[in-house]
């Protein structure tokens, strides 16, 4: 008997040198299968040069976002003016950067909001059962009922101003709308987690863990709260998209930021009056709305594969 | 036995089935029903029947794992069923238990030196980093593996490997008890009979004592020192191993031990081959819960009458009214 007990690790001696090269992180691991998702990696390029761009483009490209210049109005790309110029004769390019810049980060923040928030919720729920759980997915029910849009405007018609006068007319409106959109946003995520509370609880290794005396709080945070973050990540990466569209509706409907922060979808609407003449100008911030959505998706996407452990690739 | 270091003593575990508008309780499934049995320190009591006969829920109720409807479990002379808080909790440093499924034991987010150092850690077992260390590796190398393995993860070995840090694991604690649900059903022939010397080597070194669930009654037989047979939430027969298998009383026992393959194709044996398939245990049948499938069945006793749980010679006892 004693003999077979020793048969194993002799038995497995010869592989573990080869295993050794192999030892990698789950961290590593997803990453070696990301960077197999063309797409996904040529995704990180792209977002990763807009980001770029609007942290360090008005450096590079030192034109006034508010010099007018009547002579040159609703000019197409020339060198002088890259992406063109709006009806004032504003240069489009140095008002895509800077506008950019917000829209990027309302996307960062409201994702980070809505995942916090979600996840905070989804969580209690998960692991509370019974009357706590019924009374977050009846509010989580109750905030996917919403209607989102017409709510999102009287919310910020009501508190714009108060907080405009408590922190000035940037930060207030923008922590405003990142408040906004991501309180209206951590709904998916809150019901992801939760599900996936749902299932790991029951797995074996988290059984363990209770027959090991580990206390509820261990059990959250080591075992099932890890292992519940590969599709939050992902989720997340599609709010910050949905984000992103967001803000622009805003700002397209009016209500956003203040008319004189050109953020992408401002410009949008800015442009809507001059399709036929300016096409440009509603083309260039379109596209970089469009690509930076798409990127991220794509990105989404990537990290899905490469967080999935029974993916093989 | 004088005293016995587990005593389970009608357990009962019903899982309510919830309905209607107002999830009232329609119905119950009667998974464990009334179950005693006696484990001597050092003895391995060997469980079988087959699934959904509430094998795995007995062994999760001893650790509490899954609360008990009813009954009690004592454990070296403690009223398991009473303790809650602490006491329950300090309660996992004498017993432990080994999964089925080596697969989803083991967390893939942590090192192998973390998911054997946890228990180190709840309990307060290492004083210093460095005997923390060593402990893990000590407890690695007893259960057969090395101790450059304690930072890798748990998707980097195979599924024997895996089960060894599932008993390392179990073993942090120096437990008295380990329940074995079903510990080697997920993996090879081969590697069984590894993991089943790894059991047996490490009682004999620990002093440990093993409830071995298990529905291959070859395997049970050659662990247990005695052997309990469930049907459908009871047990119909417990018996020394030997006992068990050369002189089965319950027709139950009987039915399964012939449906055990023989090694050599000139034995010819006969068969029992059971009628019907095994009765709901949302409504177990009354009196005898195998009469409906018995051969030997007296009408109307068996089916109006529970068959106690009786002692016969040797201490084998069997619940059947026309056997024993």
């Amino acid at each position: 008997m004693a003999g077979s007990t020793l048969a194993s690790p002799t038995a497995s001696a010869p592989r573990a040198a080869p295993d050794r090269a192999r030892h990698v992180s789950p961290g590593l691991e997803a990453w070696r299968r990301f960077r197999r998702h063309r797409l996904a990696v040529a995704s990180v390029v792209v977002i990763g040069l807009m980001i770029f761009a609007v942290l360090f483009g008005p450096i590079l490209w030192p034109v006034a976002i508010n010099e007018i210049d009547f002579t040159a109005r609703l000019q197409g790309p020339s060198w002088s003016h890259p992406l063109g110029t709006d009806d004032l004769g504003q240069d489009i390019l140095a008002r895509m950067l800077y506008g950019g810049r917000i829209s990027l980060a309302v996307g960062l923040a409201a994702m980070v909001v809505a995942v916090v928030v979600g996840t905070i919720i989804g969580a209690i729920a998960g692991i509370s059962r019974g009357s706590v759980d019924a009374a977050l997915m009846w509010l989580t029910d109750l905030f996917l009922a919403l209607p989102q849009l017409p709510l999102l405007l009287v919310i910020i018609y009501l508190f714009r101003d108060a907080l405009k006068e408590l922190a000035g007319p940037e930060v207030g409106v923008f922590v405003l709308i990142v408040a906004v959109i991501g309180g209206f946003r951590w709904m998916p995520v809150a019901r992801l987690v939760r599900a996936q509370f749902f299932s790991l609880r029951e797995k074996e290794f988290v059984e363990a863990a209770r027959a090991l005396g580990a206390s509820t709080s261990r059990q959250v945070v080591r075992h099932i709260l890890p292992n519940s973050l590969g599709p939050v990540i992902v989720a997340g990466t599609i709010d910050v998209a949905a984000a992103i569209i967001a803000e622009s509706t805003l700002s397209f409907l009016g209500l956003g930021f203040p008319p004189d922060i050109p953020t992408w979808g401002r410009v949008l609407y800015d442009a809507k009056d001059y399709l036929d003449f300016a096409p440009h100008w509603a083309l260039f911030p379109g596209g970089a709305i469009f690509l930076a959505v798409l990127t991220i998706n794509f990105i989404g996407d990537g990290l899905r594969d490469a967080l999935d452990p029974r993916k093989v690739m | 036995m004088s005293d016995p270091l587990l005593r389970v003593k009608d357990l009962v575990r019903y899982f309510s089935i919830k309905g209607g508008i107002f999830s009232r309780e329609v119905d119950r499934v009667h998974a464990v029903d009334g179950v005693s049995f006696e484990i001597a320190a050092g003895e391995t009591l060997g469980l079988v029947g087959e699934s959904g006969c509430g094998k795995s829920t007995t062994g999760r109720c001893i650790l509490r794992l899954i609360e008990p409807t009813a009954g009690e479990i004592w454990f070296a002379g403690r009223n398991v069923t009473a303790l809650g808080g602490e006491a329950l909790r300090a309660l996992a440093r004498d017993m432990q238990i080994i999964f089925q499924d080596p697969y989803a034991s083991l967390n893939p987010r942590m090192t192998v030196g973390a998911i054997i150092g946890e228990a180190l850690i709840i309990h307060k077992l290492a004083k210093t980093p460095r005997e923390f260390e060593e402990r893990i590796v000590s407890l690695l190398e007893t259960v057969g593996l090395s101790a450059d393995h304690m930072r890798r993860y748990p998707h980097e070995f195979s599924g024997g490997q895996r089960q060894r840090i599932g008993i390392a694991r179990a073993l942090a604690v120096s437990p008295k008890l380990i329940v074995c649900d079903e510990p080697v059903s997920a993996l090879d022939v081969s590697i069984q009979a590894q993991v089943i010397n790894l059991l047996e080597d490490l009682q004999e070194q620990f002093n440990l004592t093993y409830l071995f669930i298990a529905h291959d009654l070859s395997v049970v037989e050659h662990i247990s020192n005695r052997v309990a047979v469930m049907y459908l939430g009871r047990i119909v027969e417990i018996a020394s191993a030997h006992d068990l298998y050369t002189r089965p009383l319950h027709p139950y026992t009987e039915a399964l031990l012939s449906a055990v393959p023989i090694p050599d194709p000139e034995v010819k044996r006969q068969r029992i081959m059971l009628q019907g398939d095994v009765p709901s245990p949302i409504r177990p049948p009354t009196g005898c819960r195998f009469h409906t499938r018995c051969p030997i069945r007296e009408l109307p006793l068996c089916s109006t009458e529970s068959p106690p749980l009786k002692q016969g010679a040797d201490g084998h006892w069997v619940a059947c009214h026309l056997r024993g």
